[in-house]
């Protein structure tokens, strides 16, 4: 056990650095458009100005990012390494220079084009995706259809060289500001539910879309409702073949998870709290003086530091080659369960400030908490709810049957 | 960057397991913990000839000269198969020699220690749940020890007891030799009867001060908290892997019960509280040997949460396992008990929580 990098690893580290103090300057750093309120809570990363653009073709081109994406079409083409990813990493963020896009376009849809896009499809997209000229949004959940997505109903067919489109998406973020659209549709009607979809990439302009916000818990707007009327979608457009649309999608970055980022997510939120302990007075006294907080204060960083742990031994795993297995099979579960545990500490730790909305002056940080109380819910349901989780680590993890009535559908490739 | 164990800690690991597979079936845990002192020499001697005794004493002392870690996976492996016996109360006194004995200490005790000569145990607890040193009244005044001291593991078989005690200059470490003028050992009915305890009393017994380094008491006890957090963690390992197994033959309504989400939920659950928690375990017991300003906090933490781990697995182990889960033929309260024991000895998780709220300064 050695928690250092040795010394090949710390010559590439010197090598970062000096890329990074010759092409992301302090008056690059600080010439920032104004950040709206997403890239505000996002930090530099985001970023797609000119600046962060022409810095991010460098870094490509050294071979810093999109490391998993062939040259070619745009990517930095590396063999894969978790320990130089997780170093470019680090020095990016110490430097707060612009890194990967995170978005749905380059984590999800980039992968897939790669694998399984026409060579016309990946000049189109990829490239651009991976700049952030072309943003995307992911129409994949249906009102009737959440955690048994593979039962989705809108459906396309075939008009000549057209797919018409009807039907309806829910819970689409971005889908107000995004130029294209991936999703999954129904194209054969009478195959079993997971042999019937298909993926098509729409564009946002095509006449016959119509994008209304849906309005959260919070108050505020980030998801969308998409509603399809005789959306005519060039056949051009359908990645893959007609009906393979669910394994289609079910592409993933198969190279450099980043396996350490959201436990670092999660030690930003507690030392948000421990600012608010230490910060904010309860019954005379500094919250943090309270025994109960205390104890409850500690419970929660000892859950972040075995986080934090657990991901230095996923690296490990995936630099000598092991197969994690339920390992990273629980870190969604663990994480989101710990963040919301968080969250509700904070509200704890307010007392009756808790009570402020967002924008209320006299709030402890304007009201912020109750936002990120609520949003510690929305990710526990995001992307597979906790319960589906656990049906993964139970069912893939520790070897227990599968859902009976999930096993009942043919062709469930999960 | 490597946070993964060498292919030796794999070997180590695995020896243990196969011995203990083979020399301590739940059969003879039965036997010794059901037998008046609840220590068997022969299981202890085959512990020693695979060096579990020596682990971390230095070669010069007759041992492998490793660290705390690998006597941490030690104790994970001995954890996982709720073995009974002195492991816990040798190796403290094998640390506290180490860290604060002088030359002629170390090299009168530490070779028969990792040999298996002799046997050691510490006396750190006092009556009322006192575990932290200043609360300590047992007194050390001209060689001479007075006080008595709650639980003490296998005092009853051990040949010396390293003792902790007030004298002139604070808390520190006095030695104890069998049966030592005005000493009284009572051997206490326990709940763990893997790891018995017993109640020392003193009356102006004879003791050797340590004359080492002052930090050792507290290196005692963060040993002990990274041990008992390991042992922590292969008990609830074990606890998962009984309940998983079960659930995978157990049938009811016509279909094995690991088919409803229920329990699969419930065993979802265990395993992911269980795996981070050993990242935390290592991590402690990696910055005792190698991050001293991290040492002590970590040792808090990890004893904290993974007992608490421990507590959760067992508890639901045994509700998954239904009516036989509660019988006595089955093992499974085996390690229900020794969940109760990581739990309390050296001190509650609260307790150990507390420490480190302190020790961060807030």
């Amino acid at each position: 056990m050695d928690l250092s990098y040795s010394a090949e690893y710390e010559e590439f580290r010197n090598e970062v650095r000096a890329f990074l103090k010759q092409n992301w300057t302090e008056e690059d750093r600080k010439n920032a458009p104004p950040p709206d309120q997403r890239a505000a809570m996002m930090g530099a990363s985001i970023r797609t100005d000119d600046r962060a653009t022409q810095f991010r073709v460098k870094a490509i081109e050294r071979g810093y990012l999109y490391r998993h994406v062939p040259r070619q079409w745009g990517g930095g083409e590396q063999t894969p390494d978790p320990l130089k990813a997780t170093i470019i990493q680090e020095e990016f963020r110490k430097a707060e220079a612009p890194g990967e896009l995170m978005g749905q376009g380059p984590s999800m849809l980039v992968p897939t084009l790669v694998e399984h896009g026409t060579p016309e499809q990946k000049e189109k997209f990829v490239r651009d995706t991976l700049l952030g000229k072309i943003m995307w949004c992911q129409g994949y959940s249906e009102p009737g259809s959440g955690s048994d997505l593979a039962s989705l109903r809108t459906r396309a067919d075939l008009d000549g060289d057209f797919w018409v489109v009807n039907g309806q998406k829910i819970w689409t973020s971005n889908a107000d500001t995004a130029h294209w659209m991936f999703c999954l549709v129904r194209t054969e009607p009478n195959a079993p539910k997971h042999d019937g979809i298909s993926y098509l990439l729409v564009d946002m302009q095509t006449p016959g879309l119509d994008v209304r916000p849906l309005r959260q818990m919070t108050g505020e707007a980030d998801f969308n409702e998409v509603f399809f009327d005789n959306v005519r979608v060039p056949v051009k457009n359908l990645v893959g073949q007609r009906g393979e649309g669910w394994r289609v999608s079910r592409s993933t970055l198969k190279h450099e998870r980043n396996l350490i980022g959201s436990s670092l997510l999660t030690r930003r939120t507690l030392d948000g709290i421990m600012m608010v302990a230490q910060f904010t007075s309860r019954h005379g006294q500094p919250a943090i003086k309270d025994p109960l907080l205390r104890d409850r204060l500690v419970d929660l960083e000892s859950r972040v530091l075995a986080s934090e742990y657990h991901g230095f031994r996923l690296l490990t795993m995936q630099s000598r080659g092991q197969d994690p297995g339920i390992a990273a099979l629980i870190t969604k579960l663990y994480g989101t369960t710990l963040s919301y545990d968080i969250a509700r500490l904070a509200m704890d730790t307010l007392g009756d400030r808790g009570l402020l909305a967002p924008g209320e002056e006299s709030a402890p940080a304007m009201g912020m908490f109750v936002n990120a109380y609520m949003w510690s819910l929305g990710v526990l349901i995001a992307g597979g709810t906790a319960n589906i989780q656990r049906n993964v680590v139970g069912e893939r993890g520790l070897g227990l049957p599968r859902d009976a009535a999930a096993s009942r559908t043919a062709g469930a490739k999960v | 960057m490597n946070f993964g164990l060498s292919e030796e800690q794999e070997l180590l690991k695995s020896t243990i397991r196969r011995f203990l597979e083979e020399q301590c079936p739940t059969t003879r845990v039965r036997r010794v913990m059901e037998s008046p002192n609840g220590h068997d020499p022969q299981l202890w001697q085959g512990l020693v000839d695979l060096g579990v005794a020596g682990l971390n004493t230095p070669s010069d002392f007759g041992g492998s000269g490793l660290e705390l870690l690998d006597l941490a996976l030690a104790a994970e492996e001995l954890g996982y198969a709720a073995t009974p016996g002195p492991f816990l109360a040798n190796v403290l006194a094998t640390v506290a020699l180490l860290e604060g004995g002088d030359d002629e200490q170390r090299s009168a005790w530490l070779p028969k220690l990792a040999a298996g000569e002799a046997l050691g145990t510490v006396a750190l607890g006092e009556a009322d749940d006192q575990w932290a040193p200043a609360t300590y009244r047992t007194e050390a005044d001209g060689g001479k020890l007075s006080g008595s001291k709650a639980m003490v593991p296998s005092a009853a078989v051990a040949d010396i007891i390293i003792v902790a005690a007030i004298g002139g200059a604070g808390p520190g470490l006095w030695l104890v030799e069998k049966n030592a003028p005005g000493m009284q050992v009572r051997s206490l009915k326990v709940v763990d009867m893997t790891r018995p305890l017993d109640a020392v009393l003193f009356d102006g017994t004879p003791a050797m001060k340590l004359a080492g380094a002052e930090t050792a008491l507290q290196r005692v006890i963060d040993a002990g908290c990274i041990l008992i957090a390991a042992d922590a963690f292969g008990g609830a390992r074990r606890c998962l892997e009984m309940a998983a197994s079960y659930a995978t033959q157990r049938e009811q309504f016509g279909q094995v019960i690991g088919a409803f989400q229920a329990v699969k939920h419930q065993l979802a659950n265990m395993a992911t509280d269980l795996e981070p928690a050993m990242s935390l375990y290592w991590y402690a017991a990696h910055a005792y040997d190698r991050i001293p300003d991290k040492s002590e906090r970590h040792a808090a933490m990890a004893k904290a949460l993974l007992t608490d781990v421990f507590d959760r697995c067992a508890r639901d182990s045994t509700e998954l396992h239904g009516g036989i889960g509660f019988t006595w033929e089955f093992d499974l309260h085996l390690w229900f008990r020794r969940s109760i024991f990581d739990r309390s000895f050296l001190g509650e998780a609260s307790y150990h929580r507390a420490r480190a709220a302190d020790l961060a300064g807030w």
